[in-house]
């Protein structure tokens, strides 16, 4: 087990490298290259852009450019003045040793940027995710126990529905509903808000941060609950129809433990593991909930910093993210294992 | 088609449940594809799309020819879907966006359909190095965060100069969602010519001295295409998807030629004063995603893939 974990994370490793050299090439096909917002927004002399070149590196041939982002050039003295002779020690310690660069658009440290919004997307995450599980469980172990009543009908009709509808459509389309045609009765104000995470201006407080989860949740869970419900559904409708239930049942077992200790459990595990597999997913999928509901999160980040072409923060946010689907996939692995001992690894 | 489907799974002319002579494979699916509900009715509101999506040619309106006098005009008889910011005709806008998202559509599964089953092919058909090596890059494919990409590559591709590649046009984005959306499609390929090619009737073409071209195109293909054509109508679905998210955020097809991503992009602007705009892209959106899926069910029971390879495994 511990030869299997050492191996997949050594091909991770290899994997994230091989992800990271492809993402830097890439970023670099685009015209003008990383410093190609450095003009726009403020005027700089042609001999500053040529020195911020150089003390960034990028007056090297592309293998050494990477070499600089992977390891920084804070070992090596750098040619300032381009008079060939090298002058100070870089200031750049790369990406191994956390630093992503600065963002082109904000000019803090890539890091800080993403770090803010991180916890917020993580935040609308779990909420998301909870609320989609708690849903999709019960109808779709009801669904397979109910296989062809009125309620699995209805069920299977609307998680064909919800698997249809684009979240970005949902989300404009709730706004339209919640913001601007429901009123509150009592202060004639729209029902719910139409993004941010909270009142601007106004204190913390509970009431207020459910009240502007409640939309964007909504457009982001719908999709999940119908994928998951009919994930279970189908798992679920694959283990009833086991001999071991059957056994279960001829030994005397009352029917709701032979359906939720023998039944359920075993359901679960893909379940699970699709959950482990998802949650990148979700992260990523956080773009377009993010940018309708201008929540500040990383998808939206994401968004904008792709807008305004800053380049350091798009190959954060993508290694960062190619990460975690790594990790994760190698988690939703382990954890497949762990629950069905069925499962050997070679 | 018929006559490589005839090749490979035909039913014997003396069928043992006493069907016609003669009654192929095309037939069968068709009995079971007609029986289920959702399907039927996927197939008659995507065939609509089709066919109004084609017709819009005959719209009075033009597609982009703007009328000041005609701003934001809620629907109406003359204008069905309303009008938009320039007064345009939005039915007549909204038909052509769908055309192009089914074109992008369609070309996502043909691109992603020729890569992935020529990579699923390959690799499980000469094994040797080739299979190690192809099955790596799949994974490594796999892995990466699609959708990030996907909008990191547009929005590079928006700003190269390539002389076919103007502008994110049509073939662009195809080209972009099918390259990150050809890996299901290796990964079937390749499983289910692991078991077919040990079937013994291609022990006996490739006795009989057949060439590796013709053994996977006569023999292992037309054995799979059910497994395929449900796994094609599924991509069409996530690749209008993938087209109409990626326009609606900016990075895909660019106004001012339509497409309902984009349509409900500029919606977005003026929604609330003006729903309809954002109601009918989006609504088209979903009634083609849910055909298609609607189809790819009914297909998937019509074919029964699964039976059928649990079927050649066991033998």
């Amino acid at each position: 087990m511990a030869q299997y974990i050492a191996r997949r994370l050594l091909q991770a490793v290899l994997l994230l490298f091989v992800l990271s050299i492809v993402m830097f090439a890439l970023v670099n096909l685009a015209p003008g290259g990383p410093l190609a917002g450095q003009g726009q927004t403020r005027r700089v002399r042609p001999e500053r852009v040529a020195m911020l070149k150089r003390q960034f590196g990028l007056d090297k041939p592309l293998p050494t450019q990477y070499m600089i982002w992977l390891v920084g050039n804070d070992w090596m003295r750098v040619d300032l003045d381009g008079d060939g002779k090298p002058d100070e020690y870089g200031t750049r310690r790369g990406v191994l040793r956390g630093d992503f660069g600065f963002s082109f658009r904000t000019r803090k440290p890539v890091l800080e940027e993403i770090s803010l919004r991180l916890s917020n997307t993580f935040y609308l995450t779990v909420v998301t995710l909870l609320v989609a599980v708690i849903i999709a469980v019960p109808v779709g172990i009801l669904s397979a126990l109910k296989q062809y009543s009125s309620f699995d009908i209805v069920a299977t009709t609307f998680s064909f529905a919800g698997q249809a509808i684009p979240e970005f459509w949902l989300g404009l389309i709730l706004i339209l509903i919640f913001y601007a045609w429901l009123k509150n009765p009592f202060t004639g104000e729209p029902l719910l808000p139409s993004g941010g995470m909270y009142s601007l201006g106004g204190e913390f407080s509970i009431p207020d941060r459910i009240v502007h989860l409640v939309l964007p949740v909504t457009a982001g869970a719908l999709g999940w609950i119908a994928w998951y419900s009919r994930f279970l559904r189908s798992s679920m409708l694959d283990v009833l129809h086991q001999e071991y239930l059957r056994t279960a049942r001829a030994k005397g077992l009352k029917e709701s433990r032979v359906i939720y200790k023998h039944g359920l459990r075993n359901a679960l595990i893909p379940m699970v593991t699709m959950f482990a597999l998802d949650l990148p997913y979700l992260i990523t999928g956080a773009v377009f909930i993010e940018t309708i509901f201008s929540w500040p999160g990383m998808g939206r980040l994401y968004y904008q910093s792709a807008m305004q072409r800053d380049y350091p923060v798009l190959m954060a946010i993508l290694i960062i993210s190619g990460a975690l689907m790594i990790l994760s996939n190698l988690a939703a692995d382990i954890l497949y294992g762990f629950l069905d001992p069925r499962i050997r690894y070679d | 088609m018929t006559f490589a489907l005839g090749k490979g799974i035909s039913t014997s002319k003396t069928d043992q449940r006493g069907h016609a002579r003669g009654e192929g494979i095309l037939y069968m699916v068709w009995r079971r594809f007609r029986r289920h509900p959702g399907a039927m009715a996927g197939s008659i509101v995507l065939a609509l799309i089709l066919l109004s999506v084609i017709a819009v040619e005959f719209s009075p309106y033009s597609s982009d020819a703007s009328n000041m006098a005609a701003r934001f005009e809620p629907p109406s008889w003359a204008h069905p879907m309303g009008t938009d910011a320039l007064g345009r005709d939005y039915l007549t806008r909204v038909l052509y966006g769908g055309r192009i998202s089914l074109s992008v559509g369609i070309m996502v599964v043909a691109i992603t359909l020729c890569v992935g089953v020529s990579v699923g092919a390959l690799s499980g058909y000469f094994r040797g190095w080739l299979e190690p090596v192809l099955m790596r890059i799949t994974d490594a494919f796999l892995t990466l965060p699609a959708f990030l990409v996907l909008i990191l590559l547009s929005a590079i591709m928006r700003e190269i100069e390539l002389p076919f590649f103007q502008r994110n046009n049509v073939v662009t984005i195809a080209l972009v969602i099918g390259l990150l959306s050809w890996m299901t499609f290796a990964r079937l390929t390749r499983a289910a010519i692991l078991i077919l090619r040990e079937m013994e009737y291609v022990t006996a073409s490739q006795g009989l001295g057949a060439s590796p071209h013709q053994v996977i195109f006569g023999h292992i293909l037309p054995n799979m295409i059910g497994l395929l054509v449900v796994e094609a109508t599924l991509e069409l679905g996530y690749a209008i998807i993938e087209e109409s998210g990626l326009s609606f955020l900016g990075f895909g097809i660019q106004p001012p030629t339509p497409s309902w991503g984009n349509l409900l992009s500029n919606a977005s602007e003026h929604f609330i004063k003006h729903p309809w705009l954002a109601i009918f892209p989006g609504l088209m959106i979903f009634l083609t995603i849910i055909s298609v899926n609607y189809i790819g069910d009914g297909l998937r029971d019509a074919f029964d893939p699964h039976k059928v390879l649990k079927r050649m495994g066991e033998v």
